[in-house]
């Protein structure tokens, strides 16, 4: 091995535990915190947009209009910089959960609306057929089968979320990549560092996506959708 | 048992039902015929509020509504109007998340608030009633037309509804499914339930039927008892109507 070698060999080796360690101790918790949170935003908030509540309907298309047209990172600054000036100063990584939390609400809101609207009308009719109430047949009919239908986009959101978290560099968290710019301004080995840490967000959304697939095929079983047919 | 007065239903500009009056009697069998669009579908619809008649009178039971243009009627006094009949649909629409057990469970458990275990009994005994004893456990999807609209029927009975309403129940069925869910309504109108059949079944018609109403462009042409209506119609349009359907060719 040339010294060159031996040398890059050496960084990874030694930049791989903390690159890790800064995985699970900010990047996982940040993801799955705010994938928490956003998932009940999201749930509200499309429960509100199909209730015939007009004005509350207008707040919640408000809020998904702002917090899907603007960029991610100009939220967070937002959040983290902006806030101190008006008197709300927030520690980096609630910042990050709060941006994080209304950027996923405000995704996964339109897919469980999508979601509850994809039920069919017969449904609902059904439902009504046997005495419900509309929130009746909301909870015990169409959100139930509203949620099989998200539960795939919900995913998708998941595994970009992971690799978003990424943008609480930027605001201070000292999360995987904000570990790997420090370890690379010691050693000044870019592309091996930034491939490196690559590899490890590659390894998380690879693990999580795997229990996506897990988690469609329980509720696949659940309702005798496929492979049933004996 | 029902009693509609001069109900109309329009969508938008189009009047469907332009002032019905129909009476039905406890214990007896109607059946809705006619050209499709007459408005038949409409009509039974309405009687469950799962359309909302324009103008009119509707009593079910002993629960009266009146409706006018533009005016949303309370929730909860379409809720206890609709509470008083079971509706079983052209498409079936069992949930297709919970089992034909729970399908029929649901109602009796949440919105009449009944014991799971007394709940269970009863939908076993329906289970028993439609033939589908050992389907308890299976998926809608994995059951034949057939078979998901008997579970249809045992889950509108399962609330104990004062009348039971079909729209069209074999319409969607292949042909030779049609007699297993025919015989099981049959059952059920000489154990005296109180139906109303929206139906092209004219054999069913004949056999079962109290009473036959003919719709025709959103009004009542003619009804009467089925052997009446059949063999001695008095409108030159009934007659159309039927030797239509006996030659369809």
């Amino acid at each position: 091995m040339s010294d060159h070698t031996e040398r890059l060999y050496h960084i990874f080796i030694e930049s791989f535990l903390p690159l890790l360690k800064a995985g699970v101790a900010f990047t996982i918790p940040l993801t799955l915190v705010s994938f928490a949170i956003g998932l009940v935003i999201a749930f509200v908030t499309a429960l509100v947009r199909i209730s015939p509540v007009g004005p509350l309907r207008g707040i919640a298309r408000f809020y998904v209009w702002i917090f899907r047209g603007t960029p991610l990172i100009v939220q967070l600054f937002i959040i983290f910089y902006g806030l101190p000036s008006i008197g709300l100063t927030l520690p980096p990584f609630t910042a990050g959960v709060i941006g994080f939390s209304l950027s996923v609400g405000a995704y996964g809101s339109e897919i469980i609306r999508a979601a509850i609207l994809s039920i069919s009308q017969g449904q609902w009719e059904a439902a009504y057929s046997i005495g419900m109430t509309k929130r009746q047949a909301l909870r015990r009919i169409i959100v139930p089968q509203a949620l099989r239908v998200s539960v795939p986009p919900l995913s998708n959101s998941f595994i970009s979320l992971i690799k978003d978290t990424s943008l609480a560099a930027s605001i201070t968290v000292t999360e995987m990549f904000q570990k790997a710019q420090e370890i690379t301004a010691r050693y000044y080995e870019p592309m091996l560092l930034y491939c490196e840490v690559a590899l490890i967000y590659l390894v998380f959304s690879t693990v999580l996506s795997h229990f996506q697939n897990r988690l469609e095929h329980y509720f696949d079983s659940k309702s005798a959708k496929k492979g049933s047919l004996l | 048992m029902i009693e509609v007065k001069a109900i109309q239903k329009s969508f938008g500009e189009h009047h469907v039902l332009k002032g019905l009056d129909l009476t039905v009697k406890k214990g007896q069998v109607t059946v809705i015929i006619g050209p499709s669009g007459s408005g038949k579908t409409t009509l039974l619809r309405c009687m469950n509020l799962l359309e909302i008649p324009t103008n009119g009178t509707l009593r079910v039971g002993d629960i009266s509504l009146t409706f006018e243009e533009n005016v949303q009627p309370k929730p909860k006094d379409m809720l206890a109007l609709r509470r008083k009949s079971g509706m079983v649909f052209q498409s079936y629409n069992l949930f297709p998340h919970m089992t034909v057990l729970q399908n029929i469970m649901e109602g009796p458990v949440i919105v009449q608030k009944k014991a799971k275990e007394e709940a269970k009994t009863t939908a076993l005994q329906l289970l028993k009633k439609v033939g589908l004893a050992d389907k308890a456990d299976a998926y809608p999807d994995q059951l034949s037309g057939g078979q998901q609209q008997r579970v249809g029927i045992a889950r509108a009975m399962a609330v104990n509804p004062e009348v039971l309403l079909f729209d069209e129940p074999t319409s969607a069925l292949d042909p030779e499914l049609v007699g297993e869910v025919l015989k099981v309504m049959k059952e059920l109108a000489v154990e005296g339930m109180t139906m109303v059949v929206v139906t092209h079944e004219m054999k069913f018609a004949e056999e079962v039927a109290d009473k036959v109403v003919l719709l025709d462009q959103g009004k009542i042409l003619e009804q009467g008892e089925p052997s009446e209506l059949f063999n001695h119609p008095k409108h030159e349009r009934t007659r159309a109507f039927l030797s239509r359907l006996i030659n369809p060719i």
